[in-house]
C-alpha cells in the first residue's frame, strides 16, 4: 500500500532511529554502570573518570559485604512482610471497592464515589495525617503503620471499576437469579473474568509497597524495624557504609566502600527489575483501562 | 429491574432508603472496609487539620486545644522563609511541567512512527524500566553520579571542561538535575497513556488523508495530534490538581542545607518544623493547609479555563 517514500520521509526515519537508540542509551548506560561499578574495585571505581563498561579489577567483594550486613537482611524481611500482606490487604480491598462503585443501581453509590474522588485532590496534609495515625490510631513504630495507610490507592480504585464495569450484565444478573449473593459474585465471577486488571494492580501495589520509604521515616523509629528503603537510604544518601564494614581493616576500607553501594543497589532493585518484563503486557493494558475514564 | 425502579418513586425517601439497602445489603458490607479506610486515613486527617486554627498541644488533643483563628497563618506569612519556599514551589512546579509534561506526549508521537514493531518493543521495555527503580535508590545514584567524583561529573568535566564540583551542593543546578531526573525516570511511563490513545485512532481517517495527498508530517499535526487533545488536556488538569505538592519525596531526598536557597519547598519545610527540628504541629499544619487550598484553587480553575476554552474538564 505504501508508496515510495520521499527523501524528507526517509530523512525523518533515520532522525527517529537516531533519537530512539540515543533514549535507549540513555536508559540503559547508568544501569551498565552500576552493575559494572558492583563488580569492580572500589578505588578504581573512584578514579574511572567516566562511564564504567566493564568490570575493573574484576571482584565480588561488595556482594560478599552486603550478604553479612545483618541490616540488609533484616530490611529485605520487613519490606517482604510488608509487600506480601499489603499486596494481598489491597486487592482485597481495591476489589471490594471496585465492585461497590461498578453497581449501577445503588441509591449511595454517587455520595460514595464523591466521597472517594474528592480525596484525590484535597487531603489533611502530612501533619495531621502523622498526628492521627502516630497519637489517634495507635499505629507508631508498628509494621502496620507501613501496610494500612497505603492499603488502597483511589487511583487504582477507578481503574479497577473501570474494568469491572466493563463486565457484562447479563453474566452478574444470571447469576442474580441463580440466588448468588454479591460477595459470590464478585469472587467468583468478576475477579475470574477480571483477571488481567488483578494482575496489573498485583504489579502496582507489590511496587508501590517495596519502593515506599516515607511512611517508614514518619512512623518506624526502632532500626530493627527499618524496611529495605531505609536501609538504602543511610548507605546510598546519606553515605553511611562504615557501618557495613566494621569487620574490615581500615586500610581495605577505600577498596570496597564505594562497590558496596552499586552492589546494594543491584541486590535491591534486581527482584523488581527480573518480574516486570514478563508483567508488561498486562501493565499497559490496566493504564490504558484507566485512560478510558480519565 | 425497571419494575422494582418504578415501584420506587412515589415511595417517600425513607422507605426507599430501606429498600435499597435490603436489597443490596451485601454490597454496603463490602463498602464497609473501604469507607473505614478513607475516614481513618483521609477524612480524620482533615479533620485534624482543625489544629491550624488551634494551639494543638498533645495532652489537651485535637478537640481540647484552644482556639487562635488565623494566628498560624499570619506568623507564616511574615515568616523570613515564606517567600523562599513559596517561590522555590511555584518554580520547581512550574518548570517540572513545563518539561516533563510534553516530553512524553512527544515522545509517544515519535514512537508512534516507528515501523518497525520490534523495535518499538525494545524501546518501551527499556525506557519503561526505570519507573520500577525506587525513589531511594534513584535519588542515591543521583547522589553518587553528580558527587565530586561521580560518573555525570566526570563525563561534564572531560567533556565540556566544566569545573570538578560536587553538583548538588550547587543551588543553580538543582532544579536541572531534580528535571533531568524526573525526565529519565517517567518519559517512557508517562508515555503509555498517550500511546494507548494514539491506538485508539480510527485507521480510515489516514486513509482519506493519505488519498487527498498528505504526507506523514501533515497527517500527524492534521490527525494524530488533534485525537490525543482531550487525554492531553485532562492529563494536565490531573497534573495542576497536584502542583504545590509536585516531589517532595523527592527533594526531600536530595537536598541539604547548602541548597535550601532553591531546593526548600513547601511540603518539606512543613516537615522540617513539624516533625523533624521542632514539633510546632499546628504551625506546621497550618502552612500545609495553605499549600492545598491553593492546590485546590489552581485546580478549579483549571478546570473552568479548559471547560470554556476546550469544552471538557474533570467535572
Amino acid at each position: 500500500m505504501r508508496k515510495s517514500r520521499t527523501l524528507g520521509e526517509i530523512v525523518f526515519d533515520i532522525f527517529l532511529y537516531v533519537i530512539m537508540t540515543g533514549m535507549i542509551l540513555i536508559m540503559v548506560l547508568p544501569m551498565v554502570h552500576v552493575i559494572m561499578a558492583s563488580f569492580s574495585n572500589s578505588t578504581e571505581v573512584l578514579r574511572a573518570n567516566g562511564l564504567i563498561l566493564f568490570p575493573k579489577d574484576f571482584n565480588i567483594a561488595a556482594y560478599e559485604m552486603v550478604a553479612k550486613n545483618p541490616n540488609i537482611f533484616s530490611g529485605y524481611r520487613t519490606t517482604l512482610v510488608v509487600v506480601l500482606c499489603g499486596t494481598f490487604l489491597s486487592i482485597i480491598i481495591t476489589s471490594l471497592g471496585a465492585y461497590v462503585l461498578s453497581r449501577r443501581n445503588l441509591m449511595w453509590g454517587n455520595t460514595i464515589l464523591g466521597i472517594v474522588m474528592f480525596t484525590m485532590f484535597f487531603s489533611g496534609g502530612m501533619i495531621p495525617f502523622y498526628l492521627i495515625v502516630n497519637n489517634t490510631l495507635h499505629l507508631g513504630n508498628s509494621i502496620w503503620a507501613l501496610i494500612l495507610p497505603s492499603c488502597l490507592s483511589t487511583w487504582n480504585l477507578i481503574v479497577m471499576r473501570t474494568s469491572f464495569c466493563q463486565i457484562p450484565d447479563s453474566l452478574i444478573e444470571s447469576a442474580q437469579i441463580d440466588g448468588a449473593n454479591d460477595f459470590i459474585i464478585l469472587f467468583r465471577i468478576v475477579i475470574p473474568a477480571s483477571m488481567a486488571i488483578v494482575a496489573v494492580m498485583i504489579l502496582f501495589y507489590g511496587v508501590s509497597y517495596w519502593n515506599s520509604w516515607f511512611n517508614a521515616v514518619l512512623f518506624i523509629k526502632s532500626r530493627t524495624k527499618y524496611p529495605l528503603q531505609l536501609i538504602l537510604r543511610e548507605i546510598l544518601v546519606n553515605n553511611n557504609t562504615d557501618e557495613m564494614m566494621t569487620s574490615v581493616a581500615l586500610a581495605e576500607r577505600d577498596s570496597i566502600g564505594e562497590s558496596i553501594k552499586y552492589a546494594t543497589v543491584v541486590v535491591s532493585t534486581l527482584p523488581i527489575l527480573c518480574v516486570y518484563p514478563f508483567l508488561q503486557k498486562y501493565f499497559v493494558k490496566g493504564v490504558m483501562v484507566g485512560a478510558v475514564k480519565g | 429491574m425497571l419494575k422494582k425502579e418504578v415501584s420506587l418513586k412515589g415511595n417517600s425517601f425513607a422507605v426507599r432508603v430501606k429498600k435499597d439497602f435490603l436489597r443490596n445489603k451485601y454490597v454496603y458490607l463490602m463498602a464497609i472496609p473501604v469507607l473505614l479506610y478513607y475516614i481513618a486515613f483521609c477524612y480524620m486527617p482533615m479533620y485534624g487539620a482543625i489544629i491550624a486554627f488551634k494551639n494543638y498541644k498533645i495532652v489537651d488533643g485535637i478537640l481540647g486545644s484552644e482556639w487562635v483563628g488565623l494566628q498560624w497563618f499570619i506568623k507564616f506569612i511574615n515568616d523570613y522563609s515564606f517567600v523562599r519556599v513559596l517561590k522555590n514551589t511555584v518554580l520547581l512546579s512550574f518548570f517540572s511541567i513545563l518539561w516533563t509534561f510534553p516530553a512524553p506526549i512527544i515522545f509517544a508521537l515519535f514512537l508512534n512512527e516507528i515501523r518497525s514493531n520490534k523495535y518499538k518493543r525494545v524501546v518501551q521495555t527499556l525506557t519503561y524500566l526505570p519507573h520500577f527503580i525506587s525513589l531511594v535508590v534513584i535519588c542515591g545514584l543521583i547522589v553518587q553520579f553528580v558527587g565530586r567524583d561521580g560518573m555525570i561529573t566526570s563525563i561534564l568535566v572531560n567533556v565540556f571542561g566544566m569545573e570538578r564540583t560536587n553538583l548538588l551542593a550547587d543551588p543553580a543546578k538543582f532544579r536541572t538535575i531534580y528535571i533531568l531526573s524526573e525526565l529519565w525516570q517517567g518519559i517512557g511511563w508517562n508515555s503509555i497513556i498517550y500511546l494507548s490513545a494514539l491506538s485508539a485512532i480510527d485507521l480510515q481517517l489516514y486513509e482519506a488523508a493519505e488519498l487527498d495527498g498528505a504526507g506523514r508530517w501533515r497527517k500527524m499535526f492534521h490527525i494524530t495530534i488533534p485525537s490525543i487533545v482531550p487525554t492531553i488536556i485532562i492529563m494536565l488538569i490531573l497534573k495542576l490538581g497536584h502542583f504545590m505538592t509536585i516531589g517532595y519525596e523527592k527533594v526531600m531526598l536530595l537536598y541539604s542545607p547548602n541548597i535550601y536557597e532553591t531546593a526548600d519547598i513547601i511540603s518539606t519545610y512543613v516537615y522540617r518544623i513539624g516533625l523533624l527540628e521542632g514539633a510546632q504541629y499546628s504551625y506546621s499544619t497550618a502552612i500545609g493547609l495553605f499549600n492545598s487550598i491553593i492546590n485546590v484553587m489552581i485546580l478549579i480553575i483549571a478546570n473552568k479555563i479548559s471547560n470554556k476554552v476546550t469544552g471538557q474538564g474533570l467535572w
